[in-house]
């Protein structure tokens, strides 16, 4: 550019950002929106099964409503740049998500079983909690730049919350997995949530580092890319903690989660499509590895395979077996294509973790595939504002930090839903935002803070250049 | 509760959250600002048509930018575009100032174009604020429209003036 102009009073400009509007307005629209179709839902429920409108509907609806205006006076004050989607479509989904529960406590089957605790209240509780802490990661996250420093406690603190589980006195064996712990006097906590944001920050500070010498130094062979042996050391490291994790705790969906968020920093960082053929064949040989000795792990897979037969052997009393994987699927079946309207469902029958790990089922069942198919766009919007975000941050840990985090968010929603759709075995992870649990809605909400915070600072406009006093006394010599 | 309420409840309560994505997206859709990119170099085909496609999302924030200015008339020009050549993208604000073309390292714009001279031509404002563009003599001449320049002419909006293969227009 400087070679083709150069007079100092002529502004020449071959590339320049728009302004970007703050969009804060257009957010605060889709956040009413966001609030009244989980009214609607409410609303919806009771007039299906008690055939009144819910007593409770002006608390529910003031509570999210509060939430959500919370959350955007927030943004609007500490991060007036960010995304406008990611705070609706959060929302929505929380809304959507007590809905859900709230109408699998008004089932009369549920309520006779000896585990049945009326979950929607607190998971209200829990989504006020995610809140706040969305807000507090806006207001003292000023920049997303500070977590770089934190490269190396993260990944400790990861390793720690990744392993509390297993400490024995600590950990809580939860119908099989070990992923939770418990706290007395609070309940149970799923660690793994909090380690999923901690290990994205690790992974985001220390690829930026090294992702020139995984990507530069490695030779061709067969149209891939070959590492170098020794810069394989960091996803063996990984991929054996991964297997490590899958052996103890017997968790496919966090040990895929894990290694997987790795596998996709790893590609963004270096372009190296190699190593998603890597990832690819080592979680697959990993996963077969552990599966062909894991008790656990096989009664999921078999699950899988032929969950009727799962289903015929638990009606009949054998032990260790499990009906939920077939009558997810029914519950989907049995919705069809637009769904048998919300309250109308039998998805209760699912049974004790209907409204935690299967609770996908319960809309599969009353808004069919149609509404299936809006939940998982949904998901999808949130991915993409993520991914959108990492393209535009400037910095190379922001970028990381962003795909990292939208990465392990899409990981998650595919594991529960393919799991409850029958493409992959069960595991027992929570639908992001949806499904009952207050370690997965806090975790998540605070994974959007950081989001929203990247985005502010990407879509942030450049501060206009301070001007110049030399400029006017420069004086153009003419040959 | 009556069947009939209760299907369109359900109908409606998804078309309720259709709408919602379909908003989001529309939300997507007009938020895809970015950079104004005008390519430049030898993908000359492709790099005018993105900067067509260019050219419109930015005209309004441009304006805006430019009619800060003020004391200009309403129909006067602010910038000079090249909008065909090797230089396709460079923008020029107009301020009064003279514009200077040619190959020689000093002009405005400094044309890298084997048919032009190196002081080509010159584009100026008369006192009454009309931009002028004037030929220096040049080997292969300056052309408006299709027109070669002899004398000193007034430059209407948008007429195309032709150095080489270097094309420049003055716009809004």
């Amino acid at each position: 550019m400087s070679s083709t102009t150069n007079s100092p009073t002529h502004h020449t400009s071959t590339i320049g950002a728009i302004g970007a509007p703050s969009r804060r307005n257009t957010e605060l629209a889709l956040l009413v929106f966001a609030v009244v179709i989980p009214v609607f839902a409410y609303a919806n429920v009771g007039l299906a099964i008690n055939g009144e409108v819910p007593a409770g509907l002006l608390g529910y609806g003031v509570g999210l409503g509060l939430l959500a205006g919370i959350g955007h006076l927030a943004v609007r004050k500490f991060a007036p740049y960010a995304d406008p989607l990611m705070l609706p479509l959060a929302t929505l989904l929380n809304g959507l998500g007590l809905v859900a529960i709230w109408r699998l406590d008004q089932s009369k089957r549920l309520q006779q079983s000896s585990q049945y605790v009326e979950a929607a209240p607190r998971q209200l509780l829990y989504s006020a909690l995610g809140v706040a802490l969305l807000v507090a990661v806006l207001i003292f996250l000023k920049d997303h730049r500070v977590l770089q420093r934190y490269t190396y406690i993260s990944m400790a603190a990861a390793l720690v919350l990744l392993v509390l589980p297993l400490v024995p006195g600590l950990g809580a064996d939860v119908f099989g997995a070990k992923i939770w712990i418990k706290i007395p006097g609070l309940g149970t906590v799923q660690p793994g949530e909090f380690a999923k944001i901690a290990l994205a920050v690790f992974f985001a500070g220390y690829l930026m580092v090294k992702r020139d010498a995984l990507a530069l130094a490695s030779r061709r062979f067969l149209g891939l890319y070959l590492p170098r042996g020794r810069d394989l050391g960091p996803i063996l490291v990984v991929w054996a903690i991964s297997i490590l994790i899958l052996i103890f705790e017997t968790d496919l969906g966090t040990s895929l989660l894990f290694f997987g968020m790795f596998i996709i920093m790893l590609y963004v960082a270096t372009e190296r499509t190699s190593w998603i053929v890597f990832g690819l064949l080592m979680s697959a040989t990993g996963a077969v590895g552990v599966a062909s000795f894991q008790p656990h792990i096989q009664t999921r897979v078999q699950a899988w395979l032929d969950p009727m037969r799962e289903y015929q052997l638990s009606r009949q009393g054998v032990f260790g077996h499990t009906e939920q994987v077939m009558q997810a699927l029914w519950a989907f079946g049995s919705g069809g294509t637009l769904g048998t309207g919300l309250g109308q469902g039998n998805s209760d029958l699912i049974g004790f973790a209907a409204n935690s790990d299967f609770i996908l089922a319960t809309f599969g069942e009353e808004l069919g595939l149609a509404g299936v198919m809006a939940i998982l766009l949904v998901y999808g919007l949130i991915v993409e504002r993520g991914v959108r975000t990492a393209l535009a941050a400037r910095d190379p840990f922001g970028k990381l930090l962003a795909i990292g985090l939208s990465g392990s968010f899409a990981l998650q929603v595919f594991v529960v839903a393919g799991g409850v759709m029958g493409l992959i075995p069960l595991t027992g992870m929570t639908l992001p935002f949806v499904a009952y649990g207050g370690s997965s809605v806090i975790a998540n909400w605070a994974l959007i803070g950081i989001l929203l915070r990247i985005s502010d600072t990407a879509r942030r406009p450049a501060p206009a250049p301070a001007p110049n006093p030399d400029a006017e006394m420069t004086q153009v010599v003419r040959p | 509760m009556s069947e009939l309420t209760l299907t369109v409840m359900r109908l409606g309560f998804l078309a309720v959250l259709w709408l919602f994505v379909i908003v989001a997206v529309q939300v997507i859709r007009s938020d895809l600002f970015g950079t104004r990119v005008t390519q430049r170099g030898s993908r000359r085909e492709a790099g005018r048509q993105q900067q067509a496609a260019a050219r419109q999302a930015a005209a309004p924030p441009q304006q805006r930018g430019q009619q800060g200015g003020g004391r200009q008339r309403r129909n006067a020009p602010t910038k000079l575009v090249v909008s065909e050549g090797t230089l396709t993208g460079t923008t020029v604000a107009l301020q009064g100032q003279t514009i200077t073309l040619g190959r020689a390292h000093d002009s405005t714009i400094v044309l890298d174009d084997d048919y032009a001279s190196s002081r080509h031509a010159r584009i100026y404002p008369d006192r009454d604020g009309q931009w002028i563009v004037e030929d220096l003599g040049s080997t292969n001449g300056t052309y408006l429209d299709r027109s070669r320049l002899t004398t000193p002419t007034p430059v209407p909006l948008g007429a195309p003036i032709r150095i080489g293969k270097t094309v420049i227009e003055l716009r809004k």
